[in-house]
């Protein structure tokens, strides 16, 4: 109750990981830890949904809908009907 | 801005320093109060800090000045290269998020400062926040450029260089209350013009009480607010603004009942709920907005919050506001 974060978009298949890696390295809230050589998903609920982890996954391993946690830019977005990447940040 | 006379010159490179002079600590007071929010950035390029050769290490920063300053101050004492990508005057971080600090951007830059000519190695040392924004094996491919992500912040540099190898620490995120500090006046300076204005109108319309009501709620959501977020109870942004809110609201409400004594009590009670009502409810739009100042929030979990609570706050600021009127007016 009252936590709207319990859930994320962060999809993570370790059977496609090769070690390398960087989603531990890229990561603000080390919700990768490595184990075995492979990456293991270990603080799913910390993902702030932010990309870096698939975007350098040459593996694809990891697919998530990023984007930027921004109330007022999606409120502005709702509003104007633009993208929501305009904030002031 | 590629001078087609000058490709066959030696490569552009710009001159740094690794002291601020009292100008850039002026423009960081500048910055942090929100004046000319999108200027504070420099010209982008390859800049040599102290007396770097064809070994020297190349970091890769933003073009806002507190990106460029942070980094070229935490180097200091050290020979390199500082690559300043064009992020429109805007952070690593968030430049990462909007897609300016980006792959195509290194790339770019890369090409245009011909910074293959300037040093012998390939790597680049990149900001870990600049991540969200970047394909390391992208660039490596397009550029030949290795990309190496260090530490979150700046200052962590020369512990980090050490090794090479960040700590579990240096790659976590914070959000210390130091970090929030820094943050209130943009947002409250923002809000001051608008909150003097209503205050102003309500002072004549409704007495001291209601201005002083306008005050209170911007300032318990611009500024308490980003001071006691971890404290206040429950995880939504919202919900912690609608129980702060209600708490600065609550001396507010009763007071109708001692300023307004020849009421009738369903008078003093209409405009004490009113009260009750409608502060809380911007108090709580103010706060759920400083997610994207904060730096954990997903964007499924705040879409989540606002399809939750942003009809909540508009009920609840509409009957507030009517109640506080209607009751106003009656006497």
């Amino acid at each position: 109750m009252f936590n709207a974060y319990l859930e994320n978009t962060l999809v993570y298949d370790p059977k496609l990981c090769n070690g390398c890696a960087i989603c531990v390295a890229v990561c603000p809230h080390n919700v990768f830890e490595m184990n075995d050589r492979l990456a293991q998903l270990v603080r799913r609920q910390a993902c702030m949904e932010c990309g870096a982890c698939q975007v350098n996954c040459v593996m694809e391993a990891i697919t998530l809908e990023s984007g930027v946690g921004c109330a007022s830019a999606m409120i502005r977005a709702a509003l104007t009907g633009r993208k929501e990447i305009a904030c002031d940040c | 801005m590629i001078d087609i006379g000058s490709i066959k010159s030696k490569p552009e490179i710009l001159p740094t320093t690794s002291r601020l002079s009292p100008s850039d600590y002026w423009a960081h007071w500048m910055a942090r109060i929100g004046v000319r929010r999108g200027a504070h950035r420099i010209d982008p390029g390859l800049y040599a800090l102290g007396n770097p050769g064809p070994d020297s290490q190349v970091f890769v920063t933003a073009n806002y000045t507190l990106s460029f300053d942070a980094l070229r101050v935490a180097l200091h004492g050290l020979d390199c290269y500082i690559l300043v990508l064009d992020t429109k005057g805007i952070n690593v971080w968030c430049a990462a998020g909007k897609g300016t600090f980006s792959t195509n951007e290194i790339v770019l830059r890369v090409l245009i400062t011909r910074l293959n000519e300037v040093v012998r190695h390939r790597k680049l040392i990149l900001p870990q926040l600049g991540a969200p924004g970047v394909a390391a094996h992208e660039v490596k491919k397009r550029t030949t450029f290795g990309v190496e992500y260090g530490p979150v912040r700046a200052a962590e540099l020369p512990e980090y260089l050490k090794t090479h190898k960040a700590t579990v620490e240096m790659r976590k995120v914070r959000f210390t209350l130091r970090d929030r500090l820094v943050l209130i006046p943009v947002d409250f300076i923002r809000l001051l013009l608008p909150m003097l204005a209503i205050a102003g109108i309500l002072h004549f319309v409704g007495g001291i009480l209601l201005s002083l009501g306008v005050v209170a709620t911007v300032v318990a959501g611009a500024v308490l607010f980003p001071i006691l977020l971890p404290w206040l109870p429950s995880h939504d942004f919202s919900m912690k603004g609608f129980i702060l809110g209600g708490l600065v609201a609550l001396p507010f409400s009763l007071s109708t009942y001692l300023i307004h004594p020849g009421w009738a009590w369903w008078q003093q009670t209409g405009q004490a709920l009113g009260l009750l009502l409608a502060m809380p409810a911007v108090t709580a739009f103010i706060a759920l907005n400083f997610t994207g100042s904060s730096t954990y929030t997903s964007r499924s979990g705040v879409r989540r919050e606002m399809y939750r609570y942003i009809p909540a706050m508009a009920w609840t600021f509409g009957t507030g506001i009517i109640l506080t009127g209607l009751f106003s007016l009656i006497h």
